[in-house]
């Protein structure tokens, strides 16, 4: 029974740490299959992160503060839509521009708002994002470690499956996934390239942005400078991990949560290892999935390129 | 076509500051103050020049770094854990190992840089092996760094007793410039009645800024006038007409990498011998990696144009990091300015739009008096 426990615990971590990066990986696969690459997931989800945890702070409800961060995020992904879609700039190099904007604009908010400080006030524990099953399983039980998770977590599998969905068994989908294989064929079928491209940048933007209120007004309870540090780019990498799917990314930000969970199940054992070296296991069995697993990955067939109507 | 270029720099740094003034006033700041303060935070004192050149330096070598991969079709996003890398074995290299003054810091130099290529080598290894991407690589290898830095800096022997840093490198590394001779009795008198040498010599000033420069015209020449360049080029701009063209790809991959990241292990390098003496332990990453993205894009991914890139950004950080003690406006408003400086120079179609309705309405004038 104390091994199905410990067990239960390590997978309950590894989902808490996965749900925020699987919000952001999805944002990344909505976009990239419009053929949009964004690079700037990291600036959307600090963004989401500070915004969801100041609304939440101020208005006393987690939803509002998950809604606004959602909002944040798409606000900054707008941008990056205008700039990519509409003035063909080049997507990384907007990307990274993002991840400026994002991360100082919240910080620099954060400061203006909270007297300076770097961080938000924390949030009171029944302020946070509920566990709809809290009290309701056993205590110490497998299923109460595994199950007893914030609601962001259940949202973000059903969010995969809706994306899932979205993408592959609607039209609107198809549309979208036309516009990241070959946008020329799909205009001249009518579909209107710019309107889909900027309806998955924005989207992607608030995926993001719902990410890092999963981080900061779940995972933890408040925003800080450190919090998002590099959470973008490892869902960045899930996303092309999972070869642009949304289960694909899915399973990628379990095997990065599944990592981060033994670490501090290990961490919390009597085992004698240095916490620098247990902290390097996530990225480390990346590479080496990556390695043994997957081949040559490849995204959208128009992914990335700048695309301009009336080109003759 | 490059004057054009220059124009949209130029033009993507007035936008930016305009968006800064912006964001300052509308949190209730004064922009010209603000600025005032900054420019005054970088010229008005010789110490401070001192200061942002030698916070440009790193920036010059990682932005080197990532433009160079950059000419070769690899995205560099691995400049912050090949700086972490060069850093730790230029400290282990300068603490442990005892080399009379001059060679010492050469051998530290040229050990950094080899970690640097070693680490960044293997992700283009893993790339032109088994096709894995190199930006998921190099994201992952940067925290891999980050951490067996800490380790190493936590291992007893190499950790400096009740601080959370290495020990300090040797007299004998340092790459400061007239490092002993300012400290000594005839440097301090000579110093005494020369007020601008010695503001400029109070900060850390070393050789890091000349090791810089030189080595942003020897990419810029290799890249421009050099086989190897130019079959980096080729790689860069089409592999498939390039392996064509009987040029290995793969190869070429690997070492285009191992050169970046000797750049950014060099980088990390210079900053331990002229700067920081030391390895502390990071909580999060610095940036120096990251700023040098910033900085190539702001360059086009020119070599040379890094250096004044790098001053630039290195002035901005400076002089922005003023801001907080005088006016008490957050020090962030300078990453957002670089973030729209990036973003307007990300969308060069705009800013010609913008040139072209310029024009248009002075053709309108000439029609006017027809």
């Amino acid at each position: 029974m104390e091994i199905l426990n410990d067990i239960g615990i390590i997978i309950g971590i590894s989902l808490m740490y996965a749900a925020p990066l699987m919000f952001t990986s999805l944002g990344g696969v909505i976009s990239e299959n419009a053929g949009v690459v964004n690079i700037g997931l990291e600036g959307m989800m600090t963004m989401g992160a500070f915004a969801g945890a100041a609304a939440a702070y101020f208005s006393g409800n987690p939803w509002i503060g998950f809604i606004v961060a959602g909002l944040a995020g798409g606000a900054l992904a707008l941008l990056h839509a205008v700039a990519c879609v509409t003035f063909t700039a080049d997507h990384v190099v907007s990307g990274i521009a993002m991840n400026f904007i994002g991360p100082g604009l919240a910080l620099y908010l954060c400061k203006i708002f909270f007297d300076g400080a770097a961080m938000t006030l924390p949030l009171d524990l029944n302020h946070k994002i509920p566990r709809p099953l809290n009290n309701i399983l056993p205590p110490d039980s497998f299923l109460n470690s595994v199950l007893n998770q914030y609601a962001t977590v259940y949202i973000a599998f059903i969010l995969v499956f809706l994306v899932w969905f979205l993408l592959y068994k609607t039209k609107l989908g198809l549309r979208i996934r036309s516009v990241g294989e070959h946008p020329r064929a799909a205009e001249t079928l009518g579909v209107n390239v710019y309107k889909m491209k900027y309806l998955a940048v924005i989207l992607s933007g608030v995926f993001a942005g719902f990410g890092g209120a999963a981080l900061s007004t779940a995972v933890v309870s408040n925003y800080r400078a450190s919090l998002v540090s590099g959470q973008g780019f490892i869902a960045l990498a899930a996303m092309i991990f999972g070869n642009w799917k949304p289960q694909g990314a899915m399973w990628g930000c379990l095997l990065f949560g599944a990592a981060q969970g033994l670490v501090v199940y290990l961490g919390g054992t009597s085992l004698k290892v240095s916490s620098q070296i247990l902290a390097m296991i996530p990225y480390v069995i990346t590479i080496i999935v990556l390695m043994v697993f997957v081949g040559e990955a490849s995204g959208p067939a128009a992914n990335g390129l700048p695309y301009e109507k009336n080109q003759g | 076509m490059k004057q054009n270029r220059f124009l949209i720099v130029l033009l993507s740094i007035l936008f930016g500051l305009i968006v800064g003034a912006i964001v300052l006033s509308i949190a209730g700041f004064n922009p010209i103050e603000a600025y005032g303060v900054m420019i005054k935070g970088v010229f008005g004192k010789p110490k401070y020049i001192s200061w942002t050149i030698i916070r440009s330096t790193p920036l010059i070598l990682t932005g080197v770094s990532v433009a160079f991969a950059f000419r070769t079709g690899l995205f560099n996003i691995g400049a912050e854990g090949q700086f972490i890398i060069g850093s730790l074995v230029a400290t282990l290299v300068g603490y442990f190992i005892k080399l009379p003054p001059v060679i010492h810091p050469i051998v530290a130099i040229l050990a950094g840089c080899l970690a640097g290529a070693l680490w960044a080598g293997f992700a283009g290894l893993l790339k032109s092996k088994f096709g894995i991407n190199e930006v998921i690589t190099t994201i992952m290898l940067n925290w891999i760094a980050l951490y067996f830095s800490n380790f190493m800096v936590f291992t007893e022997g190499f950790k400096r007793p009740n601080k959370d840093a290495s020990h300090k490198i040797l007299e004998s590394a340092s790459i400061n410039i007239l490092g002993k001779w300012k400290t000594s009795e005839v440097g301090k008198a000579f110093l005494k009645d020369n007020d601008f040498l010695r503001g400029f010599l109070n900060p850390p000033v070393n050789y890091g800024f000349i090791i810089a420069i030189l080595v942003a015209i020897l990419m810029w020449y290799i890249l421009k006038h050099t086989t190897l360049g130019y079959q980096l080029r080729a790689v860069g701009l089409n592999k498939d007409a390039a392996e064509y063209g009987g040029i290995n790809v793969k190869k070429n991959i690997v070492i285009s990498m191992m050169i970046a990241g000797a750049l950014s292990g060099l980088a990390g390098a210079v900053q331990v011998l002229g700067v920081s003496k030391e390895t502390a332990v990071l909580a999060t990453m610095e940036g120096y990696g990251f700023d040098g993205i910033a900085v190539s894009l702001i360059a086009g991914n020119s070599p040379l144009g890094c250096i004044p890139a790098a001053l630039l950004f290195g002035g901005l950080k400076y002089g922005g990091s003023k801001l907080q003690p005088t006016i008490g406006a957050p020090f962030e408003v300078i990453n957002i300015i670089i973030g729209i400086i990036v973003f307007f120079i990300a969308m060069p179609k705009l800013i010609e739009i913008i040139t072209s309705i310029k024009d248009r309405k002075r053709g309108e004038k000439v029609g006017n008096i027809k």
